[in-house]
């Protein structure tokens, strides 16, 4: 499928709403119409969830807040709902901001509890609040009027709601093939993944959190203006885990899914409302809430994936044009071959009574590769973690080119230019290869979210591609570029990994052992890799168990055992130290 | 606030503690045998009060029917998965567990409902009707996906409480009720009178965390539930079945929760959506003790029992929004204090 195919799609999808009123009938409009409103809390919720992996219960309370504010804005105190459109969204957002950033850095399943906290606290002031009509609600609220028309009849407001919902629906998908849209999607690859990229996981938290928010106070506007009327029942526990279930069936992490699921939820409320009846008399409201959440626990257990993404497998794969040259993202100034980079000064760190690196000091000249090696148990990942700032040291120092990193955060260590791969391997397997990459350059880049979202800064982005391509043709996996990258087999993902390190320009390349689990092909292909990085200049330390791989290829090899340096030293040398034979033979043969 | 004022609500508040506590310690086995965060305890403790309800009225509990449907969907789903697994020699043993075993339980209700059974067997024929209940659920809801991540099974158990919540209207109606006072005893300590319902509560909560502390240090059982615990696999490498594991935890958590509904019923007027609120302060308890420790669970009930008190008599409508917010601090502590080493990946 090419885009020009896609577009066509978009037009006639466009094309179908605009006719919709012009044949459907008013009950079927308005079925739309909430079909639209809903839509839009299940798209920030899908971005929230689905794409950030931040489960939410509490998007309900968000469109109240919104629809409460227009309500006071309007029916109480008589101003326009325009204004009313204003404080809904300020006040959501700054409501949703302050959550955040209080809650965001928690970890797990504590923050989706969180979620149900607010969310009921939230829900519970509604009904408790004088000036908002306690649990009688607030009633008389005027419709929206765009200059002299009142949007009064179903089908006038329906315009205004799909064309909300179609904006943000192409906001939406320009936000996600964008810089911030790309650090978004790699949020459920977990902090560190994050973080080692230079992206604030909690900035980036942080801003999906407003933005699912925002799109729930658009919601809560519309809702009010469309049913006249606001009472805290709407807002409550029971439609948080609605907005979910739209989110989640149509197919967490696709925006589209947003839409169909709302789509498919309200249609079957609406079925389920009129068949219950006749199957138990007068019992029917307390039917529908069981056979929902039946239905969701069903879909949950069996169907995860969702509607969308169900579907979307189906269709042909879409015909994507490989980047273009373009100008060259600027790169960083590397030292002078030789310099000291990186010097770690008595390092310790401790957990609880082991102290896994006791006072460990070493340096990275600039142009070199240093192996750090020792048994298992030695310190190796420790130490890895204490240098990209994963853990921080108890005591002693760390300082790259010159400045103290004991105690920065991992984003501003690895902005600073030091990039990592990891052990087990960190890639985001439904995203393409060029993604991947893409998600290297996000340091390099400035492109910000509204610039994202309206394509604004289209000379960045094709700059950027341009250089993911460029790193990935440079460690031989350039022919295809639009391959996800969970279908490599492992030492192909290991090597990708490089690439998305390379294109952060950085200036030293730290690899926790790059070689496990590679074949022997694989592994002659990957020293051969290294050596070409480091004949351009690049620094590389090395966190390796394979004696043959490291022996080969580095330049000095640093020994750990039991959390201390042993020695240090060129690899014949350390090849022939009766210690080392020690430490990894238990005793001199 | 005079002293005297705050005396009274103190120990109000101690005593609503206490019936969190035990759901609290409930909802920490829960989570930690199976990794279910199971919010529907709180339901389950309401359902009990409603059903001790209805054995004091002479009128059948709409648990009957509610146990009936649910062991009936649970063997009819553990005789489906046991015959694809080509394991039909297990079937019976299956319909033993899951069928007949709540039928017994159900016929011997309706049995001893004929000869107008005083309070204390009452009581206990509401436990017995309740005890099977969470087991019947965790087979039919969390079993097909026990190994999913703990988001995934909080979801399902959120969905799985509005489930139980639709079902508590159809089977027990909307009425609420308040059961008669298990004691009219009352005593004055300190100059502040204390009735015998708080001295009870409070005395339940110790014998029956008591209790739990016995089965886990002093029997085999118990020992395996805790050795599930800490490590699903290590204990299943044992010869421990984490799926056996869950339905004693559930069992046993089910009981906490009954108990402390009986406990709630005449203090409180119970309606079939009051489990809610219950379960979600007691959970707040729950989180105090880092989903982990008992005694941490019980203290932070109590603590949660308390503020409750305190807030309700300076604003009874805001006392829930109260509560709920001091749940967030709670939260960013307990988050900080517990250390992460890597966050679960979810694809």
């Amino acid at each position: 499928m090419t885009l020009q195919q896609i577009r066509l799609i978009i037009v006639a999808a466009i094309a179908c709403l605009v006719a919709a009123p012009f044949v459907l009938n008013p009950f079927s409009i308005t079925l739309l119409n909430y079909i639209g409103i809903y839509s839009l809390a299940a798209i920030g919720l899908a971005l929230l969830t689905g794409v950030g992996g931040i489960v939410s219960f509490g998007q309900a309370a968000f469109v109240g807040v919104a629809a409460y504010a227009t309500a006071w804005v309007t029916a109480v105190n008589g101003y326009s709902p325009w204004l009313g459109l204003v404080l809904a969204v300020v006040l959501t957002c700054s409501i949703a901001a302050i959550l955040g950033f209080v809650t965001l850095r928690l970890g797990g399943h504590f923050l989706s509890l969180s979620t149900v906290a607010w969310g009921l606290a939230i829900a519970f002031l509604f009904g408790n609040i004088d000036g908002l009509g306690q649990h009688n609600g607030i009633s008389g609220i005027p419709p929206i009027s765009i200059g002299p028309a009142a949007l009064v009849e179903s089908w006038q407001i329906y315009f205004l709601i799909w064309a909300i919902v179609v904006a943000i629906l192409l906001l939406c998908y320009n936000l996600l093939d964008s810089r911030i849209g790309r650090a978004m999607r790699a949020l459920r690859g977990g902090n560190t993944l994050v973080e080692s990229l230079g992206i604030s996981a909690f900035q980036i938290k942080l801003v999906t959190f407003v933005i699912a928010a925002f799109l729930g106070a658009l919601s809560g506007w519309l809702y009010a203006h469309l049913g006249r009327f606001v009472s805290p029942g709407p807002f409550d526990a029971s439609m948080g885990i609605e907005y979910l279930m739209m989110a989640m069936v149509g197919g967490s992490g696709s925006i589209l899914g947003g839409v169909v699921g709302a789509a498919i939820v309200t249609l079957l409320k609406n079925s389920v409302q009129d068949y219950l009846p006749l199957i138990a008399k007068g019992a029917s409201g307390q039917l529908e809430i069981v056979a929902f959440s039946a239905l969701f626990i069903l879909f949950l257990q069996r169907a995860r994936q969702g509607i969308v993404p169900f579907l979307a497998g189906f269709l042909p794969e879409l015909k994507q044009s490989r980047p273009q040259a373009a100008t060259e993202l600027p790169r960083r100034e590397q030292p002078a071959p030789g310099t000291l980079l990186l010097k770690v000064s008595d390092a310790q760190r401790r957990f609880g009574g082991l102290v896994a690196v006791n006072n460990v000091s070493f340096e990275v000249r600039s142009g070199e590769i240093l192996g750090l090696i020792g048994p298992n148990g030695a310190g190796k990942t420790t130490m890895f973690n204490l240098l990209t700032g994963a853990l921080r040291a108890n005591s002693g120092e760390i300082a790259f080119a010159g400045r103290p990193i004991t105690r920065d955060q991992q984003f501003h260590i690895a902005r600073a230019g030091i990039s990592r791969t990891f052990q087990h391997v960190k890639l985001r397997p439904r995203m393409t290869l060029l993604d991947n990459v893409l998600l290297g350059t996000y340091s390099r880049t400035k492109t910000g979210l509204l610039a994202g979202a309206l394509h604004l800064n289209q000379a960045e982005e094709a700059s950027a591609r341009y250089e993911a391509l460029r790193q990935l043709e440079r460690v031989g996996l350039g022919d295809k570029p639009f391959e996800l990258a969970g279908n490599l087999p492992l030492g192909n993902q290991r090597v990708l990994e490089i690439a998305r390190a390379l294109a952060a320009d950085p200036t030293l390349l730290v690899l926790d052992e790059p070689a496990a689990g590679l074949r022997r092909q694989e592994k002659l292909k990957l020293a051969e890799l290294l050596r070409s990085l480091r004949a351009d200049h690049l620094t590389i330390l090395l966190v390796e168990h394979d004696m043959e791989f490291v022996m080969s290829l580095v330049d000095r090899i640093v020994v750990l055992d039991f959390g201390s340096k042993l020695c240090e030293g060129e690899p014949a040398a350390i090849r022939s130290d009766a210690r080392v034979q020690e430490a990894y033979l238990g005793g001199v043969a | 606030m005079t002293a005297d004022i705050a005396a009274i609500l103190a120990i109000d508040g101690i005593a609503t503690g206490a019936v969190y506590a035990l759901v609290a310690i409930g909802t920490v086995l829960i989570f930690t045998v199976t990794r279910v965060i199971f919010i529907p305890f709180g339901d389950i403790a309401a359902f009990t009060a409603l059903t001790l309800a209805a054995l004091d009225a002479r009128q059948l509990p709409g648990t009957v029917g509610l146990v009936v449907v649910l062991a009936c969907m649970a063997s009819a789903m553990e005789v489906v998965s046991l015959a694809r697994a080509g394991e039909l020699r297990a079937v019976p043993k299956a319909v033993l567990g899951y069928l007949v075993l709540p039928l017994i339980v159900v016929g011997i209700v309706w049995l001893t409902m004929r000869f107008n059974p005083p309070m204390p067997v009452r009581i206990v024929l509401a436990l017995l009707l309740i005890m099977p209940i969470s087991p019947l659920l965790d087979r039919i809801v969390f079993r097909p996906i026990a190994d999913a991540s703990v988001l995934l099974l909080l979801t399902v158990s959120v969905a799985l409480h509005f489930a139980l919540v639709g079902l508590g209207l159809l089977f027990f109606g909307p009425e609420g009720v308040r059961t008669e006072p298990l004691t009219s005893m009352a005593m004055e300590i300190a100059g502040v009178h204390v009735s015998g319902q708080t001295i009870l509560i409070l005395a339940a909560a110790l014998v029956f965390s008591g209790l739990l502390f016995l089965f886990f240090d002093f029997t085999l059982v118990g020992k395996a539930l805790r050795a599930t615990a800490l490590n699903r696999t290590g204990a299943r490498l044992m010869g421990i079945r984490p799926a056996r594991a869950g339905t004693i935890a559930y069992l046993l958590g089910s009981l906490m929760a009954g108990v402390s509904g009986i406990l709630i019923a005449p203090v409180n007027t119970i309606f079939y959506d009051s489990g809610f609120l219950l379960g979600l302060k007691a959970f707040v308890g729950a989180i105090v003790g880092g989903m982990a420790s008992y005694p941490g669970a019980a203290l932070g009930a109590f603590g949660v029992g308390i503020i409750e008190s305190f807030a309700s008599f300076e604003s009874s409508t805001l006392k829930d929004v109260i509560v709920f917010s001091l749940l967030i601090p709670v939260l960013l502590w307990r988050s900080l204090a517990s250390q992460h080493s890597e966050e679960e990946v979810e694809e």
